[in-house]
């Protein structure tokens, strides 16, 4: 961190300390996004793209958790995806219970529970369905559920002091049980299929365009909250205490600060951040399956924040639109290059790009906007949106 | 009796699931191998090991059309200089990735773990590109093929006695490399303390080198003898990372020995449950309990003492 002589006494100029919210550069990077998702966008694309990024938004959540979580703390998890499907999935229980009410499932042997517990001759909703009947316990749940696991992994492996290529590969590993435990569970969980065919949520149906379209704009409201809540954590003192966690973790501990409490914090934010993001994404989507919770999805969404910059909300937000786009794109046109295209963008990103677009925005683009009279502040070079480097 | 079953039937099946998990901790081990030198000595997350196997694996299947097409007469032998090609295919891709990739990124495992990922997709796509989506068997030699009868019930698969034989023969030559050669005393010395070991004179850079080659080869090894058990496809490599990785953390990184006795248990345990419950849940109970004892135990079964 730049600010590591803070530690001496004597004269200490406050004001880099105060680290406001945001900068007046800050705010309008900020209106500059709202803009972009909640008014360009809607404007310029027809319906199916449109909900192709309030599908992408939703990745961003988990983009932005990461940022906190592995860009500013330190903490690499490679087992997003399974708070992200947890999240998706407590959504999907509740929807799918409300689809599969007793007259739409009359023509099963065991009306009034899902199709597919029927077709593996369970006769009785199991236990764990039961509370998903409940809107407000479902509300509860998608954040509550993923922080729980969150906090048990957290609290086994940072008081422990487990961290760094350890944790990633433990939260892989998580990842990978969680989705052969869901494949393999095909009556409790709907299988490789996931939970489908979902129609209504509190009797609104969610398939049509026009309930399409105010899903996204709850997405896009949502991120931009989410979005200020992390800028939030991250201008905290607890903030500040995660990257001196990052760059000198002994030297904090020997301040005698709990080293593992704050870990374990910004891991179950960033799965609770993840979480939401999964529900919205059930909501948009109509389904969730395990393809979003294993290893592969969640090393991807760990590309999308190294992207738009492992340090920045912003980039992380921006990288994952245009992973996703370039993704959507190249699917469509060249299938075959597309696996050439992202393992070339991983290791391009950690070789050539550490900061990611965010990085290449501050070294090459910012210099020039900056000359510009009264666009950022006069103070611009304090309390920027990109904290200082790791020290690795 | 016990359920449905006699003593000595239930004891068949016990030799039989026990047989069934000794073929899994050879797998084990052999996929294990190369990483607990890639990982557990060097400290570098290597994700596009399992495409390295795949590597392997496809190279005897490119030997195994070449032969039977070509020289028919050497057919039941070309399993031996395929296991050789292997290797050195392997061995030759991984001194690549190090010298363009790893070596710049020593300090950053993270990083590594993310680059090697990227590297990883792009060998798929590759294989998928040059051998075709679909998964390709080996047609194996004649004296691979059947079981050998160990009593009336029980009976064991010649292909599998064999895959162990040859896991037996590389863990050996591995332990004699790494503990009993100077080159094994030179990758020690750099893995516990660089900056030291290159000012006695030990090049890092080269032992750095071919320490990963070498890991990379025993993967090619590993994939050449899975094609024996098991056929091959482009991301048949990312079903086994995880569990190859479990092994390493789980026996201690540092530690072969802890690598082969975690091999062992976590394979037994697999086996033994899949008898009991289906395969599925087995795989999950095991994972679960080594990840909740890696929770207990962070350092693994066994560990090194080394002051740094």
């Amino acid at each position: 961190m730049g600010s590591s002589s803070h530690a001496s006494t004597g004269t200490l100029d406050k004001s880099r300390f105060a680290n406001p919210f945001f900068t007046r550069e800050g705010w309008l990077y900020f209106a500059i996004l709202a803009v972009l998702i909640l008014v360009v966008f809607p404007l310029t694309l027809d319906a199916f793209r449109l909900n192709n990024v309030g599908k992408y938004l939703t990745y961003a959540f988990v983009a932005l958790g990461l940022v906190l979580c592995w860009g500013h703390s330190g903490i690499l998890s490679l087992g997003q995806g399974i708070f992200f499907g947890l999240g998706g999935y407590c959504m999907a229980m509740f929807l799918k219970l409300e689809a599969s009410s007793p007259e739409n499932t009359a023509i099963q042997s065991t009306p009034g529970i899902p199709d597919f517990m029927d077709w593996n001759q369970i006769t009785e909703l199991p236990w764990f369905w039961a509370p998903f009947h409940s809107f407000g316990f479902t509300l509860i749940a998608i954040v509550a559920v993923p922080m729980i696991l969150a906090f048990v992994i957290g609290f086994a492996m940072f008081t422990r002091r487990v961290g760094g290529v350890y944790f990633a590969i433990i939260t892989q590993a998580i990842a990978a049980i969680l989705t052969i435990l869901i494949i393999g569970q095909q009556g409790y969980t709907g299988g490789v299929n996931g939970i489908t065919d979902l129609r209504t949520l509190l009797g609104w149906n969610i398939r049509t365009s026009e309930a399409q379209f105010i899903l996204y704009f709850v997405c896009a409201g949502l991120l931009l909250a989410s979005l200020l809540l992390c800028r939030a954590v991250h201008v905290s003192k607890l903030g500040r205490l995660v990257i001196a966690i990052r760059d000198k973790e002994d030297r904090v501990r020997f301040s005698g600060y709990d080293v593992a409490a704050f870990k374990i914090f910004v891991f179950c934010f960033a799965a609770g951040i993840a979480a939401i993001g999964g529900a919205l994404f059930t909501l948009q989507v109509g389904f969730m399956s395990p393809t979003f919770v294993g290893i592969v999805p969640s090393i991807e969404m760990v590309i999308f924040a190294a992207v738009g910059g492992r340090l920045s909300f912003f980039g992380a937000i921006y990288g994952t639109l245009l992973v996703n786009y370039a993704k959507s794109t190249f699917s469509e046109t060249f299938p075959e290059l597309w696996l050439f295209a992202m393992g070339g963008l991983f290791i391009a990103v950690v070789m050539a790009f550490p900061d990611g677009l965010a990085g290449l925005y501050h070294r090459h683009v910012r210099p020039h906007l900056a000359k510009i009279p009264g666009l950022f502040d006069r103070q611009s070079g304090r309390g920027r949106d990109v904290v200082a480097q790791p020290a690795e | 009796m016990i359920g449905d079953y006699t003593y000595s039937e239930f004891g068949s099946i016990l030799a039989m699931q026990g047989f069934a998990g000794l073929i899994l901790f050879s797998v084990f081990v052999l996929m294990a191998l190369g990483l607990a030198i890639i990982f557990g000595q060097m400290g570098v997350i290597n994700m596009a090991h399992g495409e390295f196997m795949i590597l392997g694996a496809y190279v005897t299947y490119l030997c195994s059309t070449f032969v039977s097409a070509t020289i028919p007469a050497f057919f039941p032998y070309y399993f031996f200089v395929a296991m050789i090609l292997a290797f050195c295919a392997a061995f030759a891709l991984g001194v690549l990735v190090e010298w363009a990739m790893i070596r710049h990124l020593y300090k950053r495992p993270l990083d590594t773990l993310l680059a090697t990922w990227g590297l990883s997709l792009v060998l798929q796509q590759t294989y998928r590109t040059v051998f075709g989506a679909r998964e390709v068997g080996v047609s194996l030699p004649d004296w691979l093929i059947g079981s050998l009868p160990v009593t009336d019930v029980v009976e064991v698969p010649i292909n599998g006695l064999f895959v162990m034989a040859l896991t037996f023969v590389i863990t050996a030559v591995v332990y004699l490399l790494m503990y009993r050669s100077n080159w094994g005393k030179r990758v020690r010395a750099v893995v516990q303390n660089r900056t030291m070991a290159g000012a006695v004179g030990i090049n890092t850079r080269m032992t750095d080198r071919m320490t990963f080659g070498l890991g990379c080869g025993i993967a090619g090894i590993a994939g050449s003898a899975f094609t024996m058990i098991g056929s091959t496809g482009p991301t048949s490599g990312q079903q086994y990372i995880v569990d190859t990785f479990l092994v390493v953390v789980f026996g201690g990184a540092a530690s072969l020995l802890g690598t082969i006795a975690s091999a062992f248990t976590i394979s037994q345990a697999q086996s033994t449950m899949e008898f009991f419950m289906s395969g599925s849940m087995a795989k999950v109970l095991t994972l679960l309990a080594v990840v909740g004892i890696l929770m207990l135990r962070p350092q693994g079964l066994f560990t090194l003492k080394i002051r740094r």
